[in-house]
């Protein structure tokens, strides 16, 4: 009986509006980070950074909005601090060739510890943590007004609207532009890219700025759009998730979107679920859900997933 | 007189401690085919790539077409009309043909120019005979074809300097016919080509002038005309006359080794299949396996060491039947294994030698007791081997990956050969060795036969095959085609046999 | 025209072994001392106030011995795991497993007294191992990637864990999410009267030369460290690495869940949601720092140990914020794995030449 109200219950919530919008709303970090994180694997990096940068790119975005008032200046923040530990992590991966796995875990360790400084710091320990006024929605004209898509697609905040048309562009540059074909071959055949005039460096510095940045927006967007604060659990393995996504979404950036999308929804539902006291569980079963889904998705994919073959190989120009 | 296409002087480089190329000078004439001779470790692979921008030299100068140039990144060398085919090609496996062609290139208005490259690779087609369809994954083309594609990706950048690196050792004799054509076609319109070998019957039917390297330095620059012999030839390239194998008949002995309709599915995705491999091998013969690079001849080796199970058929080692054999098994009844790949399947680079040496037998006496290794004895070992098998510049202690291509096989050689093994799975066992080495593990072979064990030699080298073998079986997409007495293997018929004509004739 | 060129080196000289660390750990001193200028204090008063923070007294050093034990613990359960190449991250989950398995057992009033603090042990080595097992399983098996899988299985079993203290652990009278004390026989005896000086901290300074000689000594060890070398090599010697792969995964996992055993037995008798301050992830530092070497650990955890302890002090007194213990760990992390490289390369400057012209 209780079951069958359960199911109900759920299909009601699968009907209301407010619950796509709502997944789009909490994809959108997702779908930011996974794209950046794509970059870089593309180029033959996995940035295990990943989880630190968005927490740093949170704090950082949050203070600088803090402190200016301006919204858009802590973005910019963001995105500078996101680039630069790309850049480092470029430094002991691309020019140093160390371990992929040790240089990416030891960014998120130095990045989560900069956070955490910078915050107490800037902060103190107040009884209250410090909010700012968040990004408000901006419906786009016409459009918002549309039955059931309008309210879904068209009334988000603007950082929505930048990490949709993300998808398409970044499409469009992996395609179809002579960079996105250089970096793809940095990433299959470093060796064969070099051979054919291509800086296979710079390549990866390029993805590796790139991808950061857009895991610093994707940071910033929960302390600026989704929280409106910065905590220190900001992140708590959202990082990790969209490391998982890549796989799921076999680094191609339109399957990104739609892993985003899915894990997004199961998000979504799992927050719903977590606040109306579902089935009377504890609440950190639903917590642990998204982590779950990522390791089943993960073993239900990985064996047929085809990573970009000089992915975690370091490039050596002169070595014998 | 007009200035060659290319000149090189005083080209110099280190590593480290080796002395690659030493003050060499190089001229190469529009329109010429020139063979670059000298043995593996002369220097001519490291010449090639300071030419094309990948190692940069420690001093030298490069002129093209009389003008100074600096050559410092593959793109700068791509800009001045020089191309190269690696040994091993630089291609992107999970890209098309096309976009092969497109790496590195300039777009049009920002986007990828695919119409462009279109036309340029039908011309291509036209003008030297090279064909390829443009939506093809590499992944799926031979290696004839992707060879080709290399060629074609340093036409399609303008190459007017074209470098070769031991082109024909993945072809089969056919192929490198079709090479050797198109190779004419550019030299007729004036692309100067330098063609690396060490096949001297190679180079006499395609170049005029060859210049010889050894120990890094030019030996020699000579027009190759009927007056120069292959004796004179070696003598420059070695330094030293090339003394043959002596291999003595010998009566069989009992058979080893038997293999009967064996076949094996493939694994990975470059993996070949075995079907219906059948042959035996007796106490005291070497039996030889030809064939293309990529024929399931590793496949072959790894099945009998006992890396991969076989599906159907009977293998049979000293008489006894092994249906699921394990490496350790085939260790009990006397195999020995030099794999193709010296330090990525046979020794461990960053442990130190001793552990190396100690690697397929750490886990019995004298190198364990009751699970506790006996760092004595593997050191004592080691040191027992390097002395008997004259490993050069190596201690126990010493890190494995530290000694040269040589020396790392006398190790493996010597590991594998200490316990007195009565069959032998040598595969590649001087390939990238100098020639001192390479007699080395001759003799070492032979004195294996000479004592009642037995051969399996896998080699990619006829001459050596030639040599050495008893007989000579060859393989051709997973199967065997044929097994020819030595008597009657010439290079011809195991051309043919290569190709995958049966062994008719 | 200069540019940085990496050698590769013949064979790395003994005294590098010791000299890297050391100079990893200056490096990353020097490093973070701009954040505790940017914090207003002196450089050299706020690393003394860490020391004597860490050193100053018996109580502190003690403090210091009792946050060393699980960093021992956790870091060879890394340094075992690395060494084999089985990329376990998940040493944080595997001792909230052991502690959760201690918990458990140690509160059965059911059990004789004298089986509790075996049980305890053993159950939670073994929670630890098969929460190990599942990313090497997944591996083996399907291919997953063993980071990845062994972090998620590190929010799978905290979350897991905050469900039982939740739910079936909550305290019913005060609500609090903390599990029920273990019994006093389920205690880890003190080896010090009147501290906190627990079994546990003998425990980790008997485990570190076991494990020692079980990688450097034994045919296991051997196996361990040819698999992790180059596997190719070790397949055709006859190892048999998913075996070797997954008994290294379930020794690591169990080791990592005698981390919270001890912070169950020894230090707080209870689970809670901030049992670990993040041991598991400090002991990946603490295993590169002692460059996976079992014996090196020791040191390791000691000084990762005394910058927590000593950071609190440091908090107290000067006002730099506590996470500075966070960021050091981090630029550790990153310095020792730079200074590795110096072990089989050798960094030259280099004029370049090949150019037109001398």
């Amino acid at each position: 009986m209780a079951g069958r109200r359960a199911i109900s219950a759920l299909w009601d919530l699968l009907l209301q509006v407010g619950f796509f919008a709502a997944v789009l709303r909490v994809a959108t970090p997702l779908l930011l980070a996974t794209l950046g994180e794509l970059l870089c694997e593309r180029a033959g990096v996995l940035n295990l950074g990943i989880e630190g940068i968005m927490l740093l790119g949170a704090m950082t975005g949050f203070s600088v909005a803090y402190f200016t008032g301006e919204l858009w200046l802590g973005i910019l923040a963001a995105l500078l601090v996101g680039a630069l530990f790309g850049l480092l992590l470029g430094l002991l991966t691309v020019s140093l060739g160390l371990s992929q796995h040790v240089a990416g875990l030891g960014i998120t360790m130095l990045c989560t510890g900069l956070s955490f400084y910078a915050y107490r710091l800037i902060f103190g320990q107040p009884g209250q943590p410090p909010h700012i006024e968040p990004f408000q929605t901006l419906p786009v004209p016409g459009l918002a007004e549309l039955p059931w898509l309008g309210p879904v697609l068209f009334d988000q905040v603007p950082l929505v609207y930048l990490a949709l048309l993300l998808v398409p562009l970044l499409a469009f540059l992996l395609y179809r532009t002579p960079w996105g074909l250089n970096l793809r071959a940095v990433g299959e055949n470093p060796q064969a890219a070099a051979s054919a005039g291509v800086a296979v460096f710079a390549m990866r510095y390029q993805a590796l700025a790139l991808g950061g940045a857009l895991m610093g927006l994707a940071g910033a967007y929960l302390s600026l759009a989704q929280f409106n604060a910065f905590t220190f659990g900001v992140i708590s393995g959202r990082g990790w998730v969209c490391i998982a996504l890549v796989v799921l979404a076999r680094w191609d950036p339109w399957r990104a979107a739609g892993a985003a999308l899915l894990f997004g929804a199961l998000d979504a539902l799992q927050l719903r679920l977590q606040s109306s006291g579902a089935f009377g569980l504890p609440y950190p079963l639903f917590l642990m859900l998204p982590f779950l889904a990522t390791i089943l998705a993960m073993a239900l994919l990985a064996r047929s997933a085809r990573a970009p073959a000089a992915l975690l190989a370091p490039f050596r120009r002169e070595e014998r | 007189m007009a200035a060659p296409l290319l000149e090189l002087s005083g080209i110099d480089k280190r590593f480290g401690a080796a002395h690659a190329n030493r003050a060499v000078d190089l001229r190469l004439d529009h329109g010429e085919i020139l063979g670059l001779l000298g043995e593996n470790g002369a220097g001519k692979t490291t010449l090639m790539n300071i030419l094309f921008g990948l190692y940069a030299a420690d001093a030298g100068t490069i002129r093209i077409a009389g003008q100074p140039v600096r050559i410092r990144h593959p793109a700068d060398s791509l800009a001045h009309g020089i191309g190269m085919v690696h040994q091993h090609f630089h291609l992107v496996d999970r890209m098309t043909v096309l976009e092969n062609l497109l790496i590195g290139q300039p777009g049009r208005r920002g986007r990828l120019d695919r119409a462009g490259a279109l036309a340029k690779l039908a011309s291509l087609g036209e003008r030297y005979g090279l064909r390829l369809a443009p939506e093809r994954l590499v992944e799926t083309l031979t290696v004839g074809e992707q060879q080709r594609l290399e060629i074609m990706k340093a036409l399609y950048r303008g190459a007017r300097i074209l470098i070769l690196d031991e082109p024909t050792s993945v072809l089969t004799p056919s192929e490198a016919d079709g090479l050797f054509r198109a190779l004419r076609a550019m030299a007729a319109e004036g692309v100067g080509v330098i063609y690396i070998s060490h096949k001297l019957a190679e180079l006499r039917a395609l170049v005029s002038r060859v210049v010889v390297l050894r120990q890094g330095r030019v030996v020699g620059d000579l027009a190759l005309t009927e007056a120069v012999t292959d004796q004179q030839l070696a003598r420059l390239m070695c330094g030293q006359d090339l003394a043959a194998p002596t291999r003595t008949a010998r009566a069989p002995g009992p058979t080893l080794l038997e293999l009967q309709g064996i076949g094996a599915a493939a694994r990975g995705r470059h993996g070949v299949a075995l079907d219906d491999i059948s042959f035996s091998l007796a106490a005291g013969e070497i039996l030889g396996i030809a064939g293309v690079s990529g024929n399931g001849q590793r496949e072959l080796a790894q099945l009998i060491a006992g890396l991969v199970p076989p599906r159907r058929g009977r293998l049979l080692v000293a008489g006894q039947i092994l249906r699921r054999p394990t490496p350790r098994q085939l260790r009990r009844l006397g195999v020995a294994v030099i794999p193709e790949d010296r330090l990525g399947e046979g020794l461990i680079a960053g442990a130190p030698l001793a552990e190396s040496l100690a690697l397929a037998r750490f886990h019995e006496p004298p190198f364990s007791r009751h699970g506790v290794l006996r760092l004595a004895a593997m050191a004592e070992f080691a040191a027992a081997q390097i002395a008997a098998f004259d490993v050069r510049s190596a201690s126990p202690g010493g890190r494995t990956g530290a000694l040269s291509g040589g020396n790392l096989q006398k190790a493996l050689l010597a590991r594998e050969l200490a316990f007195g093994p009565r069959l032998l799975i040598a595969a590649q066992p001087t390939r990238g060795l100098d020639v001192a080495a390479q007699a080395f593990v001759h003799s070492r072979l032979l004195e294996l036969c000479r004592q009642g064990g037995a051969v399996l030699l896998i080699s990619e080298d006829l001459d050596e095959l030639s040599a050495l073998s008893d007989r000579i079986a060859v393989m051709h997409g997973g199967r065997i085609v044929g097994i020819l007495p030595v008597a009657e293997a010439d290079r011809t018929r195991l051309g043919l046999m290569m190709a995958g004509q049966a062994a008719a004739a | 025209m200069s540019r940085l060129r990496l050698e590769p080196r013949a064979s790395t000289p003994a005294w590098l072994g010791l000299a890297l660390p050391l100079a990893a750990l200056a490096a990353t001193l020097i490093l973070c001392s701009g954040l505790i200028l940017l914090a207003g204090a002196g450089v050299l008063p706020a690393y003394q106030a860490l020391a004597s923070g860490a050193f100053g007294s018996r109580f502190n050093s003690f403090e210091t011995l009792v946050k060393a034990a699980p960093l021992v613990f956790t870091g060879l359960a890394a340094a075992l795991a690395f060494r084999a190449r089985f990329w376990n991250i998940g040493g944080e989950g595997q001792l909230l497993a052991g502690a959760m398995a201690a918990a458990f057992i140690g509160s059965q009033a059911g059990l004789p007294g004298w089986a509790l603090l075996p049980g305890m042990i053993l159950g939670g080595a073994a929670a630890g191992a098969v929460a190990a097992l599942v990313p090497a399983l997944l591996r083996l098996r399907l291919k997953v990637d063993d980071v990845v899988a062994s972090l998620m299985l590190n929010f799978v079993i905290y979350y897991a864990m905050l469900a039982l203290l939740d739910g079936p652990w909550k305290d019913p009278l005060s609500g609090y999410p903390d599990s029920p004390d273990i019994l006093p026989a389920a205690e880890y005896p003190m080896l010090w009267r009147a501290s906190r000086l627990h079994l546990g901290v003998l425990l980790a300074l008997l485990a570190a030369p076991a494990l020692w000689f079980l990688v450097r000594r034994t045919t296991f060890g051997f196996a361990l460290r040819a698999v992790g070398d180059n596997p190719r090599a070790a397949a055709h010697a006859g190892i048999r690495a998913g075996a070797v792969l997954l008994v290294v995964a379930a020794l690591s996992g169990a080791l990592a869940g005698l981390a919270g055993v001890g912070e169950v037995a020894g230090v707080h008798y209870q689970v809670m949601a901030g049992l670990s301050p993040g041991y598991g992830y400090t002991g990946i530092v603490v295993a590169m720092l002692a460059r996976l070497n079992p014996l090196g650990v020791l040191p390791a955890a000691l000084f990762f140990a005394a910058v927590a302890t000593g950071a609190e002090t440091l908090a107290r007194t000067t006002g730099v914020p506590v996470f500075l213990a966070d960021v050091i760990q981090g630029t550790a992390l990153l310095c020792m794995l730079t200074a590795l490289l110096f072990t089989s390369h050798r960094v030259r400057w280099q004029r370049r030449g090949g150019e037109a012209g001398h």
